[in-house]
């Protein structure tokens, strides 16, 4: 049996607030295996969020043991949760975050900048990242000039530019219409397929459906952890398709469509 | 990451909020224009106190008559004659520390060569009073020992008499064995004195002439004729590394003795230590220039408390872009340098600015106000190394802050 991708052990995270403290997540212990793709889903305040920006690097546990790719991560200093992050994780975020004023190609950059990649190899990376991500045409154009959707997509090839084993998609289809998220899920679906491990963060259950494995908190725990029978993603985009062409009126039927959102960093 | 790639960066930033960066810089700009602009009045106003003193000739003291006392009548300075050439031999045989006494009788007149004349202040000095002076010769000769004994009929011109009399194209060894008449008196040039400049009180140094003191106090000013050979100043150089207060401690002692001075009467004569006068006007210029420079610097500190100011205003509305990069894997010390080079780059800019528009207000201000202006290399560096010091400075903990903060807290800030 291989070696799983993340390990956590009794982890908990736990915030003090004004006279007392809140647990944020208590006592967790998950394993995911390399190639997953996870869902993880709770109503607002379970913990989901606090074990998505642990799982990240992003925050430290307040008590528990984590490891990723066999790494013990709970232990690692600023510098080397920075350099972990750099090259293991490709995050994903619900409002894009990219650096506004900012070229796609130069969003795209970004983590090969700090990983110190030559320049020559940086471009090189991310333009075949846009490619694949099918941006070729718009590695010029700043956030503002491209659609939700495709702003979404400079994003995930952001994520992947670094080649990490984990991508971390926290709300990815928030602030897309249904139509983009499908395109959104499909994407993920096929970078999974390429063997990627993905983590989604989500409330909604139409995008949990493309996950192979839902995790659901509440209270700060783990409450249900159930494999599923993924959906595929394509096939929903093609059925989209079937209803819209017998439905006369829509008006979102391009690939470029999608909700517009010029909220940057 | 490279430095390249944090100095792009941080200038995109400068230019994604151009104006802000520009009044921020503003701050630098007037600070370092003012330290440039000071420093260059105030060392051109030291430069031109140095030079007063080196044309008046190092270690150098003046010997007047003072007033004397004559039943109650008080004579005023110079009034009476009480200095010999008798005096002046004496000190530079008795006092130690006395290197050359040069006796010198000085009066006024009319110069006169073909059709051209001038009116110069007439010297009636020895070879001694040129050593005093460090006053060396442009053309021709000082005098013999016969001449200034025996009343030789020569004169020795300075720069500006030679100029009107003998025209500004006319080569100084062409002036030699022309006899010009002063009071009358013809006398043959033997020599032109080099260009000696103002004095510390403005005067032109140069538009006088110098003849044998026996000379002046004979043929040309004859007031006194006989035995007391009386002079109106004697000039004195004390030897290099002596004290000058002792050489003017024997000098008094010496002369209160010749003079048949009884303690209590006052000297008839005063001592200036011309060097010592002047000295004090070089500190008190040196002094002046580094008050305008520590003025100006507080300008500069301002301006530096500007660019904290506007880094820290910067930190806070990127909090979410420094969230991000973390996240992309940015470590605390990336987020430091980028900060830090954007100051850095924002106060370097505005010292390169500030430099070439101090050096501009500077020759403006020598220009209008008649001033000498002097921009030295060092100032110029130093200004511009100490408004890069001043980014760095006051960029430090701005740039600081946003290196310390949680990725998670950095991307979730409002």
């Amino acid at each position: 049996m291989p070696a799983p991708l993340i390990r956590c052990e009794g982890l908990a995270k736990r915030y003090e607030v004004g006279g007392g403290g809140v647990h944020a997540l208590r006592d967790l212990t998950v394993s995911v295996m390399p190639g997953e793709f996870v869902a993880v889903m709770g109503p607002s305040g379970s913990g989901k969020s606090t074990f998505m920006n642990l799982v990240g690097c992003l925050d430290s546990p307040s008590a528990g043991r984590y490891w990723l790719a066999g790494e013990a991560v709970d232990a690692m200093s600023r510098d080397q949760l920075a350099a972990v992050r750099n090259r293991r994780i490709g995050f994903v975020f619900q409002q894009f975050n990219l650096l506004p004023r900012t070229s796609a190609l130069d969003n795209v950059e970004l983590p090969l900048l700090y990983a110190g990649v030559p320049r020559q190899q940086r471009r090189e990376r991310a333009l075949r990242r846009l490619g694949q991500v099918g941006l070729a045409e718009r590695v010029d154009h700043h956030p503002p000039q491209l659609s939700g959707g495709q702003q979404q997509r400079v994003a995930i090839a952001r994520a992947l530019v670094n080649d990490p084993a984990l991508i971390l998609a926290d709300e990815p289809t928030g602030a897309l219409d249904s139509r983009t998220s499908i395109e959104v899920m499909a994407l993920l679906q096929a970078l999974n397929r390429e063997g990627i491990t993905i983590l989604v963060v989500t409330h909604e259950p139409e995008v949990a459906a493309f996950a192979s494995r839902i995790i659901l908190f509440r209270d700060g725990r783990l409450v249900r952890d159930t494999a599923h029978r993924a959906q595929d993603a394509t096939t929903a985009l093609a059925a989209l398709d079937r209803q819209t062409d017998t439905a006369p009126v829509t008006g979102s039927g391009t690939l470029a469509g999608g909700a517009r959102s010029t909220r940057g960093i | 990451m490279d430095l390249l790639a944090t100095l792009r960066i941080a200038l995109k930033a400068l230019r994604t909020n151009a104006l802000r960066s520009a009044l921020t810089m503003l701050g630098i700009v007037i600070g370092v224009a003012a330290v440039i602009a000071m420093i260059g009045v105030g060392k051109g106003a030291q430069t031109r106190v140095e030079e007063q003193v080196r044309s008046l000739g190092a270690n150098v003291m003046v010997l007047w008559p003072s007033s004397v006392n004559a039943g109650g009548v008080r004579s005023g300075s110079g009034g009476v004659q009480t200095l010999t050439e008798d005096d002046a031999w004496a000190i530079a045989l008795e006092v130690p520390e006395v290197a050359f006494a040069a006796p010198t009788q000085r009066g006024s007149g009319q110069v006169v060569f073909g059709n051209q004349n001038w009116f110069a202040a007439v010297f009636g000095v020895g070879n001694d009073f040129f050593e005093v002076r460090e006053w060396g010769l442009a053309a021709g000769r000082h005098f013999e020992p016969a001449e200034v004994q025996g009343s030789g009929k020569v004169i020795i011109l300075g720069q500006t008499v030679a100029r009107q009399l003998f025209g500004a194209d006319t080569p100084y060894e062409d002036m030699i064995d022309r006899v010009v008449r002063l009071r009358r008196v013809p006398l043959t040039v033997i020599g032109v004195a080099e260009r000696k400049g103002q004095s510390a009180v403005g005067q032109d140094q140069d538009d006088s002439v110098f003849v044998p003191v026996s000379t002046a106090r004979t043929r040309l000013f004859g007031v006194v004729q006989g035995k007391q050979r009386r002079i109106n100043s004697i000039w004195i150089k004390v030897h290099a590394g002596e004290d000058m207060k002792a050489a003017e401690e024997g000098i008094r002692t010496l002369l209160r003795q010749r003079h048949r001075l009884a303690d209590g009467q006052d000297d008839d004569f005063t001592i200036r230590n011309l060097t010592e006068v002047m000295q004090a006007q070089e500190a008190a210029s040196r002094s002046m220039t580094a008050l305008l420079a520590a003025i100006a610097s507080v300008s500069l500190l301002v301006g530096g408390i500007g660019i904290m100011n506007i880094m820290l205003v910067s930190v806070t509305e990127r909090t979410r872009e420094i969230g991000l990069r973390m996240a992309v894997g940015a470590r605390g010390r990336d987020i430091l340098s980028q900060f830090l080079i954007e100051a850095v780059t924002l106060s370097s800019i505005g010292g390169a600015i500030g430099i070439g528009l101090g050096v501009l207000a500077a020759e403006l201000v020598g220009q209008s106000a008649g001033w000498r202006i002097e921009i030295q290399t060092e100032a110029v560096l130093l200004a511009f190394g100490f408004a890069g010091l001043i980014g760095v400075f006051f960029g430090y903990y701005p740039a600081r802050k946003a290196s310390r903060l949680t990725p998670i807290d950095a991307l979730r800030y409002e």
